[in-house]
């Protein structure tokens, strides 16, 4: 197929329904809008459905219902949408539900701003509902690569039965690029023999459900979900890695900051400072062990993020104490630039010509 | 031997948790009669809500699936939409719909979702202990409060039916009692009215069923009965407040 | 070879279209693309802007900060905000049918291109974008012409095909100008 330049939104649109998605339910909220539009648009001329919800905690609620009745079915929002969708997200998780969630992040706490960010990090990866759980973060930097991404996630979140998140930023929403569509890899999806469609009184009834009344009992759902957390983590980690085996310094950057960054590496290289990147494109998982590779006589790290330091506490998890790790970042709708990052990795590098 | 009294195959055969006396049982029967007298279990699919019949979906003898608090017309309108050819119900006592699923029921009916709702009125909050609900009476006692419910206070009990009724998309309105056999009888007529109203795509159907909370209440379960109908009744009518085919 | 330009006016005059339509000709030719717009309130009657870069090269940041290497401003605010993000020796394409005040630096290109009177001779004020864009082209070549041509219709819909002539033209007379 020829390349199409397309917003980022309606890229996720567009991407959703080539992988089958045939359900929408979502509720305005700025700058993610043309995704619900694109949607409701195009879900009726192919039989799929689109549903305004009355609001964000609605439509994910509407998301459970739909998928615990078997369907293919997403929402999207931004940051304080994603708030409240929070409750939702948890007992989706709990009944082991798949489901895709777009979150293209604006600036906060509370009503915030509008203008891109990153920080919602904290709310993506630890889970801003209640419980031990964990879903799917894809942090992707290119419409293409959220195309590519929102085609797999609907195969990834059936595949382990648990929600995918896709987190983009206002910039990501709303920035037109050219992309193709590509089949993605095909992955064995069982069937949903769990889903509730009638028993047409030829089984037992099935029943979506997260409640478990003995603390026993309940203690056992948990350490299954943690065995399906475990083969996850070892499973479906992605990352970019480049020049890290000899760089000076190394930064860790995802989505729209890491395009700043790798600008600003390009600055550097010509002054003769090696600069490594680490791209995390998957948030949970982290990818951990890549951070092993890093040059060992590195001078130090160098988290860039649009926020006030979020993604930072997983780097250093990650460096468990082998390197310094320092931080670049704005907030509040505001970009980091080149030069920010580039100043920041000059100090860092310090006796390095 | 004749079988002169069967439990319904629209119930499973798991014993009901509820206290002695209360009247969720009874609502339980008459939903798993009323699918079955439809011929329609085999297509239904309930959602169950948060609070004492929160393990409704261990009972009813079809697939079910579990909400968050006041969210099962919000999953219920979500498995609809993917199954429009299935029956699909929500069953919710008075927390999880007149207080924290406002929004969910109202614009279920706003857009007039073909589900129907099961909606059991005992003005309280059962199964965390009694807490005061948007349902309590003037001048009833619950555990948050302790001097009797005061209008000054928090206003006058809500009336989900009355206000349903207002909304165009809610084609079958009705409120009944299951407080003595005659109006269990009328309890059931209205019940399946809602299932039918959905069956015929008319649009939201719901019944308000006015239950007994012998537990919280502190009576027996005559008493119980009794306070429903001298207290109860007076200020939550009896009576249809809409109905489909009919011209308004 | 990079062109990150931007496109600055009041909504309304067409600045995001003709970075649609720059974006979508280079994505035509081969070329690596980005569009990136302002977006929120400020669109709404206010000014409104969108960074386009088409490089031969993979892009990094979608995002012009004080690297533009051209800006094409159609109202006097856009002057104002945008004239400092052009690098030394780039180029600034201002519409004098509607901006009185000049350039004030001396370390860029200025050109002044009488848009909207340009656009009206040929019949409709609208296409005063398209000169600016003409002009813009001329001075770059970074596309062809023929493929913004070729990108209308993909931007705008077949049923706007009708307005390829005018736009044509408008293109045409932009480029002339800076000649």
């Amino acid at each position: 197929m020829a390349k199409v330049l397309m917003k980022g939104n309606e890229a996720v649109g567009a991407a959703a329904i080539k992988a089958g998605c045939k359900y929408f339910f979502g509720y305005p909220i700025t700058p993610q809008n043309e995704i619900p539009e694109y949607m409701s648009r195009e879900l009726p001329k192919i039989g799929g459905v689109f549903l305004q919800a009355e609001s964000e905690i609605a439509a994910i609620n509407m998301v459970y219902g739909a998928s615990g009745a078997g369907a293919r079915v997403m929402t999207s929002s931004s940051s304080p949408g994603i708030a409240l969708k929070q409750e939702g997200i948890s007992y989706i998780a709990g009944a082991e539900l798949p489901c895709v969630i777009v979150n293209m992040m604006r600036g906060g706490p509370g009503l915030g701003g509008i203008q891109p960010s990153q920080a919602d990090y904290f709310q993506a990866t630890r889970g801003g509902g209640n419980g031990d759980y964990r879903h799917i973060v894809y942090a992707p930097s290119s419409i293409q690569e959220t195309v590519d991404i929102m085609m797999e996630s609907f195969d990834v979140a059936e595949m382990y039965r648990i929600p995918v998140m896709v987190l983009g930023d206002g910039m990501i929403g709303q920035m037109m690029e050219a992309v193709e569509f590509h089949e993605p890899k095909k992955r064995e999806l069982q069937e949903k023999t769990w889903a509730t469609d009638g028993t047409k009184g030829k089984r037992k009834p099935n029943i979506i459900n997260s409640l478990f009344l003995d603390p026993q009992e309940c203690e056992n759902h948990n350490i299954r979900l943690e065995e399906k957390h475990k083969i996850i983590s070892e499973k479906e980690v992605r990352y970019e890695a480049e020049g890290i085996e000899d760089a000076d310094v190394v930064c860790v950057a995802y989505g729209t900051t890491s395009r700043i960054v790798k600008n600003a590496i390009v600055e550097c290289k010509k002054e003769g400072i090696k600069v490594g990147i680490i791209r995390p494109i998957t948030l949970w998982p982290f990818p951990m062990e890549i951070f092993d590779k890093i040059n060992k006589n590195a001078k130090g790290v160098l988290t860039v993020e649009m926020s006030m330091g979020q993604m930072i506490d997983d780097v250093k998890i990650a460096v468990n104490g082998r390197f310094p790790v320092h931080f670049v970042g704005r907030s509040g709708g505001m970009v980091p630039t080149p030069a920010n990052v580039i100043d920041s990795i000059k100090n860092i590098a310090g006796g390095v010509k | 031997m004749t079988v002169v009294y069967k439990k319904s195959e629209g119930l499973t055969d798991l014993q009901l948790h509820y206290c002695p006396g209360c009247t969720h049982g009874i609502i339980h029967k008459l939903v798993a009669e009323v699918m079955v007298e439809l011929g329609v279990l085999g297509d239904a699919i309930g959602v169950a809500p948060v609070g004492c019949s929160v393990l409704a979906y261990n009972y009813l003898n079809c697939d079910m699936h579990e909400a968050a608090h006041g969210r099962a017309p919000a999953v219920a309108t979500g498995v609809k939409r993917v199954r429009p050819e299935n029956v699909v119900f929500t069953y919710q006592g008075d927390g999880d719909l007149a207080s924290i699923g406002t929004a969910e029921v109202v614009h279920a009916a706003h857009r007039g979702e073909k589900i129907t709702t099961i909606f059991v009125n005992n003005a309280i909050y059962g199964m965390t202990g009694g807490q005061m609900a948007p349902t309590t009476l003037i001048g009833q006692k619950a555990t948050t409060a302790p001097y009797g419910r005061d209008e000054a206070h928090c206003g006058k009990p809500l009336k989900i039916s009355e206000m349903i009724a207002t909304i165009d998309g809610a084609k079958f309105v009705e409120r009944v009692s299951v407080h003595n056999p005659a109006n269990i009888r009328k309890a059931k007529k209205a019940i399946k009215k809602a299932f039918e109203c959905q069956l015929k795509g008319e649009g939201f159907a719901l019944v308000e069923v006015l239950s007994t909370c012998p537990t919280n209440w502190g009576k027996t379960p005559i008493d119980a009965l009794k306070w429903l109908e001298e207290n109860m009744i007076p200020y939550y009518p009896l009576k249809n407040f809409r109905n489909f085919g009919e011209v308004k | 070879m990079a062109e990150k330009a931007i496109m600055a006016g009041f909504g309304g005059q067409g600045v995001m279209a003709i970075g649609k339509l720059l974006a979508y000709a280079g994505m035509l030719e081969g070329k690596e693309v980005s569009w990136l717009p302002s977006y929120g309130p400020e669109m709404r009657g206010g000014t409104a802007n969108c960074a386009v870069i088409v490089s031969d090269t993979l892009i990094g940041s979608p995002i012009i900060t004080d690297d533009a290497t051209a800006a094409i401003v159609m109202n006097l605010p856009s002057l104002d905000k945008f004239e400092s993000d052009i690098v030394k020796n780039g180029k600034l394409l201002i519409n004098k049918s509607l901006i009185e005040k000049e350039a004030t630096r001396d370390d860029i290109n200025a050109y002044y291109i009488p848009a909207n009177e340009i656009a009206s001779e040929l019949g409709n004020a609208k296409a005063a974008n398209m000169v600016m864009l003409g002009a813009y082209l001329e001075l770059t070549k970074i596309v062809k012409p023929e493929s913004i041509i070729k990108a209308f219709t993909k931007v705008f819909g077949e049923e706007k095909a009708k307005f390829i002539p005018l736009n044509e033209e408008a293109l045409k007379k932009g480029a002339e100008v800076v000649k």
